[in-house]
């Protein structure tokens, strides 16, 4: 098990290394020149070339990424003399839109996004679990239909669509939050109505396609968990109903759901793009597609984009970390 | 005297779309303590259909069951068809257990042998996590599991097929039923595997003084443990009696095709094996008259044509002899001489 774990992350080091560099590249061929952005237009040739060297974009691209890696370790400081700032480690690089350290701006977007996700993988695992057990054991009957409407209903639905009508009707028709309180940032900790009465909506528009999918496969896998053998052997044995469901049944049915859960969590942690900005969230989604389609920032660009593809990394080896313990066949083998 | 289990016009129908699937059909049959009862078939016969039933193993809203199958407890005689879900669960594990056909499937994945053992001692018992993984030991030790106090912490994905029968054995008769339904034990596992099983059963039958179904289509498996043989077909009974009785005195056209389809090793290099033409039936639309009338040489020679009009009754032509066939047993002997 420990040599698995320790072989697994290794892995998940050099995956890690492979995508940043490979996003240094890409980002290489975008024919926009921060250097000359930043500058504006008071742009000399002169005074683009410094701004090159200040944000550290006149060396090769595998140098570029080199200087990243280590100021991901040892801080970075951009430019020289008067002018030089310094951006202590983990440095993700220096936004020149907004002249602060990347770090800076991407641990401010953080708490919204991991809150966002949060609530939103709560909601969603509690309420998709539970009706899709319920919907198991009651197939064909009216819970079940009830449930398969809710089904349809979370999964046709875009996420645009149910976040509008939310703000529409939940925000401004009934006045359950107000408008102006929309996006503001309360500590979970310190003042967690605060927190529920900006992330509850969100994070409900969100969960409500993922609940969806969740019941639907929550469903079938307990239907088809049922006919297993091994449950007909558990019956044999005299065990109770309840004791079949909740024991034998259950625990093989749910094994499949951490995967996919694990890697759908993960996914959110890179950010939710529309809910976000529905919402007016200043989490890591609407950070980066800001940096896409208007600033063109790509220290702000590069980072998001590693963020995300190590969340989900790192979700993989703790998703495949559980598994080992959930089912005893992975372990070993 | 009464035995253990008797079953009595057993009816197991299962309501589909297409039509009622009668999957047993009067069925009657029991079994005393410390005899084994074999019941031979080929699939969709009702074999194991009817052995649910007395399991309460069905799903009650797809299956629709009558007659009666009557445990005679200690504590008096109960009828599992018509008896609570509640009290059959209660029998279940403790008077009577079950195996299966694949031990590869029938245990849980995600728990060790010794907890899926164990679950089932301490349903029945108080005790301590502790012992009933104790119990576990003991159960597999008595299989004949090596160095079982290690084993016993093992997942089934470690045990070979033959070692997870015994441990499906070890569950099965860890609170010491006094009935053991074997649904096709052997049938997953290699020939050699398969005696080793057979031999086992029979020691702890001895040892328990049990009595068991055995559930087979192997008439190899029937000869060396069975006393009493139930022949099914069509999910009705069609002969039924002793081992000697079925094996030397075959009364009924399709157990003789049974027993003219196995291979034998004394038959030499030129004999053909003689398969029994045809398709077992549609349980939804049974023939008319014998089921196995479309499939039996000897119909055409029942002058009345009774073979196709009236299903034959199980009769008793002496000594608990019983077969399902409008041939005189003389008749049919004739026949066969006729033919060799």
């Amino acid at each position: 098990m420990f040599t698995f774990v320790i072989r697994r992350l290794v892995y998940t080091i050099i995956l890690l290394a492979i995508v940043s560099l490979t996003i240094f590249f890409i980002f290489d061929l975008i024919p926009v020149d921060p250097a000359r952005l930043v500058c504006s237009k008071q742009c000399t040739p002169s005074l683009v070339e410094a701004n090159r060297h200040r944000l550290g974009l006149d060396v090769s691209v595998l140098e570029q990424w080199w200087r990243f890696i280590v100021g991901l370790f040892a801080g970075r400081t951009f430019g020289e003399g008067g002018i030089a700032i310094t951006c202590a480690a983990p440095a993700l690089g220096y936004s020149f839109s907004r002249h602060e350290c990347v770090t800076t701006i991407v641990a401010e977007a953080f708490p919204y996004t991991l809150s966002l996700a949060l609530g939103a993988f709560v909601l969603w695992l509690s309420v998709g679990i539970s009706l899709g057990v319920l919907s198991a054991r009651k197939k064909g009957k009216f819970a079940d239909r009830a449930a398969s409407v809710f089904v349809l209903v979370g999964t046709s639905l875009p996420t645009f669509i149910t976040g509008i009508l939310v703000v529409l009707f939940i925000v401004l028709q009934f006045n359950l939050v107000n408008p102006l309180e929309l996006g503001n940032w309360h500590s979970p900790l310190t003042d967690p109505l605060g927190w529920l009465q900006t992330f509850f909506f969100p994070c409900a528009t969100l969960a409500l396609a993922y609940a969806a999918t969740y019941t639907r496969f929550t469903r079938s896998n307990v239907i088809e968990t049922s006919s297993e053998d091994f449950i007909r052997t558990a019956r044999a044995k005299g065990l109770s109903e309840k004791v079949i469901l909740r024991k034998h049944t259950l625990r093989a049915a749910l094994a499949p759901i951490v995967t996919i859960a694990g890697l759908d969590f993960a996914g959110l942690l890179g950010g939710a793009i529309i809910t976000e900005g529905i919402f007016g969230l200043n989490g890591l989604g609407r950070l980066s597609i800001k940096a896409v389609t208007q600033t063109y920032d790509l220290p702000i660009i590069v980072s998001t984009t590693l963020i995300a593809s190590a969340f989900v990394l790192i979700m993989n080896l703790i998703v495949d970390i559980a598994y080992a313990f959930i089912d005893p066949r992975v372990r070993t083998s | 005297m009464s035995k253990f289990l008797e079953v009595t016009n057993l009816n197991v129908s299962f309501p589909t779309e297409d039509g009622e699937v009668r999957a047993s059909n009067e069925v009657s049959y029991s079994v005393g303590l410390g005899e084994t009862l074999a019941i031979v078939g080929e699939s969709g016969s009702g074999k194991s259909v009817s052995n649910l039933a007395v399991m309460g193993l069905h799903n009650p809203t797809r299956t629709k069951i009558s007659g009666s199958a009557v445990l005679n407890l200690a504590g008096g005689p109960v009828d599992v068809i018509s008896a609570s879900a509640q009290t059959v669960r209660n029998l279940r594990g403790k008077a009577m257990s079950m195996i299966f056909q694949d031990p590869m499937s029938a245990l849980h994945p995600f728990f060790t042998i010794g907890d899926q053992i164990a679950e089932a001692w301490h349903l029945y018992n108080k005790g301590s996590k502790k012992d009933g993984i104790k119990k576990a030991t003991e159960m597999l030790d008595l299989v004949g599991i090596p160095d079982a106090s290690s084993r016993v912490h093992d997942y089934p994905h470690q045990f070979s097929g033959g070692m997870r029968q015994r441990a499906m054995i070890a569950m099965a008769l860890v609170n010491n039923p006094s009935l053991l339904i074997a649904d096709e034990p052997t049938t997953a596992l290699d020939v050699t595997v398969q005696s080793q099983i057979l031999q086992l059963l029979k020691d702890l039958q001895k040892e328990f003084n049990m009595a068991i179904i055995l559930i087979t289509h192997d008439l190899g498996v029937v000869a060396e443990v069975a006393d009493r043989i139930c022949v099914m077909y069509g999910g009705r009974i069609v002969e039924d009696g002793t081992v000697e009785d079925i094996f030397y005195r075959p009364e009924h056209p399709y157990t003789l095709g049974l027993l003219n389809s196995v291979p034998r090793i004394d038959a030499g290099e030129s004999h053909r094996l003689r398969a029994i033409p045809g398709q077992p039936p549609s349980l939804i639309s049974l023939p008319s008259g014998c089921a196995f009338q479309p499939r039996c040489e000897y119909s055409s020679k029942v002058s009345s044509g009774a073979c196709t009009s009236t299903v034959p009754l199980l009769n008793d032509k002496g000594s608990g002899h019983l077969s399902r066939c409008h041939l005189e047993v003389a008749d049919l002997n004739n026949l066969v001489k006729d033919k060799a």
